[in-house]
């Protein structure tokens, strides 16, 4: 440990400020997973290729597993935890609770951030184009069903109550 | 949506409140999971916790000439570095994969690592601890392994030719077993046939790819000696047994806890030497070890599965009636077979259901299973089933296609009828409650079959070219002691357990053997033990994936969950009921025949009106034991096991249908919609039944389509990473219609089969048949999956 390079970050997570020294070579997924204890984010590859690490970089979706933590000095950072507490995605969450469109629950997270990026965008999209918002984003066990029809039923009631 | 149908009948004392089963209630899991707040292995950590990596190897077969550790040993944080030797000579002994079902059957001894030769690429031969992975890895990174290679058998075709130099010496050849099955009398049917239909076919090595890797995080204490392992296992019981009867630490001293599962999907049943040589070094260290496999390494040392060639024919009459199968096939095993479920069941399976649907009379098959320098085989969703239903209902069509019959029309001419059970397949295997004919009505109806068919007509008229494909099945669910694990001596457990308590304050805690890992396991069992009981799920808490906490259990695998541990919830809640009707009925005294319990009260049968709370009935069956009659012991908790008594599994079937368009330029296929229509029995939750089809569909759609672990003559895998391998993703799947087909298994009284492998049994052969009906105005069809575009251009000639 002590021969690795390690540098300063000052960045805010789920809203609290927070610093650390972090080694260079760590990967912002691993950062949040180790340092600040936010397990919510996965990892499923490492290769930035299944979404499990999706977190919110500057309001953008970015693979943890792709952004060095030194990357990330200076930035917003929500995960999962973050989105839960603010309460932003209740609908969506309720939705794939009633719809069962997660089972092991692995890729939720990612999957929600991804599905969350589409819902803030608030326009109509078809069941093609949910798919296909969805596609950076691997599960295995649900067959991808259930989750675009969990997305479809928050995104259709949001723009009606909109 | 889901089609419960009306016969989905409550036994009569199930039709009442608190009554669960047939609801579609949400999982309690599924709120921590939305929130992020799942708990997986990875996301445990314990105080002075180490990280294992491994050096793999990187040949497919090399001998270790020699291992220098020496730098490595001076690298930051490095705690242990353990050879394959060393980790050799703390363990009990080899293991050999072979069970005493399938006689002459061979396997090498086989260490948790590499001792002096490695035999597959990503097979362990070191493992490192370190404060860290990052470190762990760094040191793993410094070690010099001088390597001789050896010839790499890797072609499963050339593994008994003369030539080919035998993996393990000592087994005199590449043959892990042979089996074959000659009923009735084939050859004089396929001379006699009017018709004989006939093909090759090839499927690929596939992977499960769950999104969780495998993992451990091992505890030893050494002060009491108790061995504590957080692991992502379908099967805490079998993996305490293993542990404990490897590493020579007593079974009742060895605790497994598997927490949150994320995916597992048969991949997480099995023993992995990784894993066990992980759990060696905290018991050597006295320290937790945590190792989390990485992506590669799940691809190089998770089971593989299904890599199996076919030569198949089939006997029919000019009326379309199936006479006889006649199948071969050639199954790689791997380097080893897996122990201790074995890697001979994909191949042997195959021989089982080939054909299952139909009532045909004569049935010769052959499974030759050979060893290869590539990562063991074994167990994966749907055993055989993909390639055994691919080979069936290709081949039916092919008959269908020779004599002009319908796909829909030929398949029902020979299928079980309803009323012919129970029954033997002509493959050996008995058959009960099941339900082809209705099946296929519903599909037929379900799929709108005849527009469909003028749909198809009208867009190959504009060079559109879409498929239909339709695929019956049966699938073994819920294994009995008298199969594969039970009499063949593998120490996994058939039976499965629940006991059931009544706590002080009138809550239910309910632990099962049976486990979780996101199908809904807690949440069906709270279903049946609340229903049973009477009381309402807000009431239950189930517990499962801890063997400190529930009675012993096989665990989850082969669809077994609610048939097995169902029913054994079913038995213990109702024997509970019975407890607190007799101390209800002193109580009161009334008959406890007069009483019944609703929404958690004692009331009346007749009439309904509450006499005595379940939390009265445990303050004073824990506390106030003097009010009761003198000598009365209640214990408020009862244990049930179940077993099936006589049959080797419970059958169940279906039918899928799917409907594809092909690019003929490109060879893509597009899957525009798929159905199933499947009768798994008794369905407790509608939804989750439902999710288990799909995701199982899927699973099975990409096998067919798109995964292939790809392997050189060198026995090296060149597509190790997710951008390679390919897996079905969102915008590649279509849409999936469930409907269910109700008839109850006779060999429990919950009467539920299983539904966890019905999706990906049969889809691969229903995408398989729309694809050919697509390509049949060319002239051309496809016998190899996956079906990449190369395959479907090839077949037309195009490449």
């Amino acid at each position: 440990m002590s021969d690795e390079e390690h540098l300063p970050i000052s960045l805010t997570v789920n809203g609290e400020r927070v610093t650390r020294m972090v080694p260079v070579r760590q990967h912002l997924v691993d950062f949040l997973r180790t340092d600040l204890g936010l397990t919510g984010s996965h990892l499923g590859c490492e290769h930035g290729v299944c979404g499990a690490c999706s977190v919110r970089v500057d309001g953008a979706v970015v693979r943890g597993c792709l952004m060095l933590a030194v990357q990330a000095d200076g930035t917003e950072v929500v995960t999962i935890e973050g989105l839960a507490e603010s309460g932003e995605i209740a609908d969506l969450q309720e939705g794939f609770v009633a719809r069962n469109a997660l089972q092991c629950g692995f890729c939720t997270p990612g999957m929600l951030m991804t599905a969350a990026e589409l819902l803030a965008a608030g326009a109509p999209a078809t069941r093609e184009e949910i798919r296909t918002h969805l596609s950076g984003n691997y599960c295995r066990c649900t067959g991808f069903h259930a989750i675009v029809d969990a997305v479809e039923t928050t995104l259709a009631a949001r723009l009606k109550k909109s | 949506m889901s089609n419960t149908m009306s016969d989905n009948v409550l036994r009569p004392d199930l039709d009442r409140p608190n009554s669960y089963v047939g609801r579609s209630l949400s999982r309690a899991g599924a709120t921590r999971a939305v929130a992020g707040r799942g708990r997986y292995t990875d996301d445990i950590t314990l105080p002075r916790m180490l990280h294992a990596a491994f050096v793999r190897s990187p040949h497919a077969h090399a001998r270790i000439v020699s291992i220098d550790t020496a730098e490595a040993r001076q690298q930051p944080g490095v705690a242990l570095i353990m050879t394959g030797a060393e980790l050799a000579k703390r363990v009990t002994g080899p293991w050999v994969g072979t069970l005493t079902c399938f006689p002459g059957m061979k396997s090498a001894p086989q260490y948790p690592m590499a001792v002096d030769r490695t035999c597959w690429v990503g097979e362990p031969v070191l493992l490192v601890v370190a404060a860290t992975r990052a470190q762990a890895e760094d040191a793993a990174e410094r070690i010099a392994v001088e390597w001789e290679e050896l010839p790499a058998v890797a072609d499963k075709k050339r593994a008994l030719d003369p030539g080919t130099p035998a993996i393990h010496a000592e087994l005199g050849d590449n043959l892990a077993y042979r089996k074959t099955i000659d009923n009735g009398d084939a050859e004089a049917a396929f001379a006699s046939a009017d018709r004989v239909v006939e093909d090759t076919f090839e499927f690929g090595r596939h992977t499960a790819v769950s999104l969780e890797p495998r993992g451990v995080l091992a505890a030893f204490d050494k002060g009491t000696g108790k061995l504590t392992v957080y692991t992502s296992s379908q099967c805490p019981h079998m993996i305490q047994y293993l542990y404990a009867r490897t590493l020579g630490v007593p079974d009742h001293m060895v605790q497994i806890v598997a927490p949150d599962v994320g995916g597992s999907f048969g991949l997480k049943i099995h023993s992995y030497g990784d894993e066990i040589a992980a759990v060696a070094a905290s018991i050597q260290l006295g320290r937790p070890v945590k190792f989390i496999a990485d992506r590669i390494e799940s691809f190089v040392s998770d089971i593989h599965a299904r890599e199996t060639s076919a030569k198949a024919r089939m006997a029919i009459s000019k009326s379309g009636e199936i006479l006889a199968f006649d199948i071969d096939v050639l199954s790689g095993a791997g380097a080893y077979s897996q122990y201790p479920r074995t890697s001979v069941l994909e191949g042997t399976q195959i021989l089982n259901v080939t054909g299952g649907p139909y009532r045909h009379k004569h049935h010769r098959a052959r499974a030759t299973v050979v060893f290869q320098n590539k990562p063991p085989s074994s167990q994966y969703r749907a055993v055989g089933h993909p390639i055994g239903n691919t080979i069936g209902e290709h081949l039916v069509d092919l008959a269908a296609r020779a004599l002009g019959l319908d796909a829909i029309e030929i398949r029902r001419r020979n299928v079980f009828p309803d009323d012919a059970y129970p029954a033997t397949t002509a493959s050996g295997i008995t058959i009960k409650d099941m339900s082809h004919q209705r099946c296929i009505d519903v599909l037929v109806e379900r799929m709108g079959y005849a527009e469909l068919r003028r749909e198809q007509a009208a867009l190959r008229e504009k060079g559109i070219h879409r498929g239909i494909g339709i695929a019956c099945f049966i699938k073994s669910c819920a294994p009995g002691p008298h199969g594969y694990y039970g009499m063949g001596g593998a120490p996994i457990a058939l039976q499965d357990a629940c006991t059931i308590k009544l706590e002080p304050n009138g809550g239910i805690i309910c632990a099962v053997g049976v486990t979780e890992q996101g199908q809904g396991t807690e949440t069906v069992m709270g279903q049946i033990a609340a229903t049973a009981l009477g009381v309402p799920m807000s009431s239950i808490r189930v517990i499962s994936g801890d063997t400190d906490a529930v009675p012993y259990g096989g665990g989850t695998y082969g669809s077994r969950a609610v048939a097995i541990g169902g029913e054994a919830v079913y038995q213990a809640a109702r024997d509970l009921k019975g407890e607190i009707l007799s101390i209800a009925g002193t109580l009161l005294q009334a008959e406890p025949g007069v009483l019944d319990i609703v929404d958690g009260a004692v009331v009346d049968r007749a009439g309904g009106a509450r006499r005595i709370t379940l939390a009265e009935i445990g303050r004073i069956g824990h506390f106030q034991l003097a009010e009761l009659p003198r000598g009365s012991q209640p214990t408020l908790s009862h244990t049930r096991r179940f077993h099936l008594a006589d049959d080797l599994y419970i059958f169940t079937n279906g039918i899928h249908g799917a409907y594809v368009e092909i690019d003929v330029d490109t060879g893509f296929v597009r899957l525009l919609k798929h159905w199933v229509v499947e009768d798994c029995g008794r369905i407790i939750n509608p939804q989750l039944a439902d999710e288990q089809v799909r995701g199982g569909c899927v699973q099975g759609l990409g096998g067919a389509l798109y995964e292939h672990c790809l392997y050189d003559e060198a026995g090296q895998l060149t597509n190790g990473t997710m951008a390679d391998y390919l897996v079905p993703m969102a915008a590649e799947m279509p849409d999936i219609e469930v409907a269910h087909v109700l008839t109850l298994s006779s060999v429990s009284e919950l009467g539920a089969k299983g539904v966890g492998e019905s999706g990906t049994g049969a889809a691969p052969a229903a995408v398989m048949n729309a694809v050919n009906d697509a390509l049949s105005s060319f002239g051309a069809r496809v016998t190899t999956q996956p079906m990449t575009p190369e395959v479907i251009l090839t077949a037309l000639g195009k490449v």
